[in-house]
């Protein structure tokens, strides 16, 4: 056993409440000490993501070793699929945390703020590392309740109604995930998700199965804003402080939703290809209608908040196609093509519209609007900000050598060699739409000619900065991915741990 | 908020000190018994929220932000995790093992740290439910008729 598992949710869990009693009595410990937090975190990620390889690491909590080889305990579970969002969920964490250093500086109870922050953090890491239906549902929990109360944070108007949205479908969602882990219950006896799928092989009532696989993608896609759930996203990601924003879209989406159903459809359930092609095709609905939906927007966030969507369609797609593939049994090393399109996008995506969201906040922190019309001749006075946010639109739109492009080019060539051309062919047209989108946010933003008299406009100070500059940097390293070498250490044992039907379940039951 | 009548006032004095005594009862006897922290601290946070509506605010002397409420909530689950990562210096060095002696079932005093959780866990539930309520009558208080 590992003993650094654990420490992904006591630290947080413990740094939240530190900050509310410490953080009474001397100011300007919080700010410091949830950066020092989660640099702490983000450096033992990026050991397990190093180190796990093709290995699963399992924390019996409590010390509960299975009777008769059948796991009584709480399961943490790492493997290569979990030490890359990890990764992703501590390094964002760190980065918006950073940035919170200056701009939250405008807002009052900077402690509350920190807490509900790290919180979120504890939240996000205990759904990712939990290898328990349950504690799933459970850290969810903890981590969209700190969300609502994040989103509202600047209590006006807009902000309460958008909270408010997301509080009433994030509830909805939270009811059919239960429903949907009782059922499982019911038929299974057991929450381990190991367990669960050796239950489910022993033979199983296929329409029953297929009620539960429905409740249960209906309750994470509400989280994922899959396109027909998706009606709570713009408002909440757009209202809610810019780091918040960074984090909601850029892992918390992913962490809660997309991650959630790709290692239960994959590891617990048995993949079916009616289910396969319907993860498929809410993908690729998701992809087109997100962008059309975004290239109208005047807010930026709100444009930035439905191209979410949109991206999060390109990733579902491409693990869709995986699981067709895989479901069918034909062309594994095309499926295994597919879905590391997937979670490559999935990678860069927190990457780039991390970067973007707070671009964005910079641009609301100097001139105190968010509207694209009332900008304009930005590039001049804010270089890094227009710098790192040119290099977010290209990754974004999949311009080379940025990471998007490799990423959008593995899912299209992995939908061409599955022969899915149309799918291909909207992948293209999508993104072509999307860079039409963003040239717009450059240019109304950075280059055009502004008539608004204003002050003398500052560079952000020196925080905001470094996160976004470290986040550039990012997008551009990201980019060695494509190198096979580095692939092999980095994504290969992620998609061997999805694709192989057995290994997840057995290795588990037989530690 | 002014107080009630003087006949519950009087009522109140004679049983909220017996309704916390009962949820001092059902903390402590969580492992043996059925309730335990959450129910235990619901009741306790019951008797103080008893009193306050028969005395009303003005007695209690609020503040805007009642800080006491906050800081025993925090040190609660602190208390909670730390007995978690003692877990990892004694016995079997595991995240949430139980390290004390387990004693014979069914004494008050067995079960090693289960409770001790109860203890904190009830200190939690009682601070963060009576929290609520301060908040609804600050908050009631404050809005203008």
């Amino acid at each position: 056993m590992n003993p650094l598992l654990p420490f992904f949710v006591i630290t947080p869990l413990a740094g939240a409440f530190l900050i509310m009693i410490i953080g009474r009595f001397v100011s300007d410990f919080n700010k410091y000490f949830t950066s020092l937090i989660l640099l702490f975190l983000a450096c033992i990620s990026f050991y397990f993501l190093f180190t796990t390889g093709e290995n699963i690491y399992v924390y019996k909590v409590g010390g509960w070793e299975p009777v008769n080889k059948v796991p009584i305990g709480i399961y943490m579970v790492m493997d290569g699929f979990t030490a890359i969002i990890v990764c992703i969920i501590n390094l964002i964490g760190f980065l918006s945390a950073f940035y919170s250093i200056s701009y939250i500086k405008r807002y009052t109870a900077e402690n509350y703020f920190y807490a509900l922050f790290c919180l979120m953090i504890a939240g996000m890491n205990g759904v990712v590392i939990s290898g328990d239906l349950f504690n799933i549902f459970v850290f969810l929990e903890i981590s969209v309740i700190s969300s609502y109360a994040l989103v509202a944070f600047g209590v006006e108007k807009n902000e309460l109604e958008a909270s408010f949205k997301y509080q009433v479908l994030g509830a909805l969602a939270s009811f059919l995930i239960l429903i949907g882990i009782g059922l499982i219950y019911w038929k299974a006896k057991t929450l381990n998700i190991a367990d669960i799928k050796t239950a489910f092989s022993n033979g199983y009532d296929k329409t029953y199965y297929l009620f539960v696989q429905i409740v249960i993608l209906s309750g994470f896609g509400l989280k994922a804003a899959i396109i027909p759930f998706h009606a709570w996203l713009p408002d909440a990601h757009s209202s809610a402080p810019s780091p918040i924003s960074a984090m909601l879209s850029g892992v918390l989406i992913k962490a809660v939703g997309i991650y959630v159903i790709i290692r239960l459809f994959f590891n617990m359930f048995i993949i079916s290809e009616s289910m396969s092609i319907l993860i498929t095709t809410l993908g690729t609905l998701s992809m087109v209608i997100g962008v059309f939906l975004a290239i109208g927007q005047w807010d930026i966030k709100r444009l930035l908040a439905y191209h979410s969507i949109s991206q999060m369609g390109y990733v579902v797609l491409s693990v869709g196609i995986g699981m067709i593939l895989v479901s069918r049994g034909i062309k594994p090393e095309v499926a295994a093509l597919a879905i590391t399109g997937g979670i490559f996008h999935l990678i860069n995506h927190a990457a780039f519209k991390g970067l973007l969201f707070l671009n964005a906040g910079a641009i609301e922190y100097t001139i105190g609007t968010r509207d694209l019309k009332e900008m304009g001749g930005l590039a001049k006075d804010m270089p890094a900000t227009s710098a790192t946010s040119f290099v977010a639109s290209m990754s974004i739109s999949g311009i080379p050598p940025f990471n998007g492009f490799f990423s959008k080019l593995v899912i299209i060539i992995a939908a061409v060699m599955a022969r899915f051309y149309l799918l291909a062919v909207l992948a293209v047209i999508v993104s072509i739409i999307t860079l039409a989108s963003f040239l717009k946010f450059q240019r109304y933003a950075f280059y055009n000619k502004s008539d608004i008299k204003r002050d003398k406009i500052k560079e952000v100070p020196f925080p905001m900065v470094f996160s976004m500059v470290i986040l550039s940097i990012i997008c551009l390293m990201l980019s060695l991915l494509i190198i096979p070498e580095i692939r092999e250490t980095i994504l290969t044992p992620a998609i061997n741990i999805l694709t192989d039907p057995l290994k997840y379940s057995s290795t588990i039951i037989g530690q | 908020m002014k107080g009630m009548t003087l006949i519950v006032k009087k009522t109140t004095q004679l049983i909220a000190g017996m309704i916390f005594m009962y949820g001092i009862y059902i903390i402590v006897h969580g492992h043996l018994t059925p309730g335990g922290g959450f129910a235990g601290g619901v009741i306790i946070a019951g008797s103080l929220i008893l009193v306050t509506l028969a005395y009303g605010g003005d007695f209690l002397k609020l503040v805007k932000e009642e800080a006491g409420t906050t800081i025993v909530e925090s040190i609660s689950i602190l208390m909670v995790i730390m007995i978690a990562t003692a877990g990892f210096l004694f016995g079997i060095h595991i995240f949430f093992s139980n390290f004390l002696p387990k004693g014979v079932v069914g004494q008050l005093i067995s079960a090693g740290v289960l409770p001790l959780y109860n203890i904190f866990v009830g200190t939690e539930v009682a601070a963060s439910i009576f929290i609520i309520f301060l908040s609804l009558i600050i908050f009631k208080e404050e809005s203008p008729q």
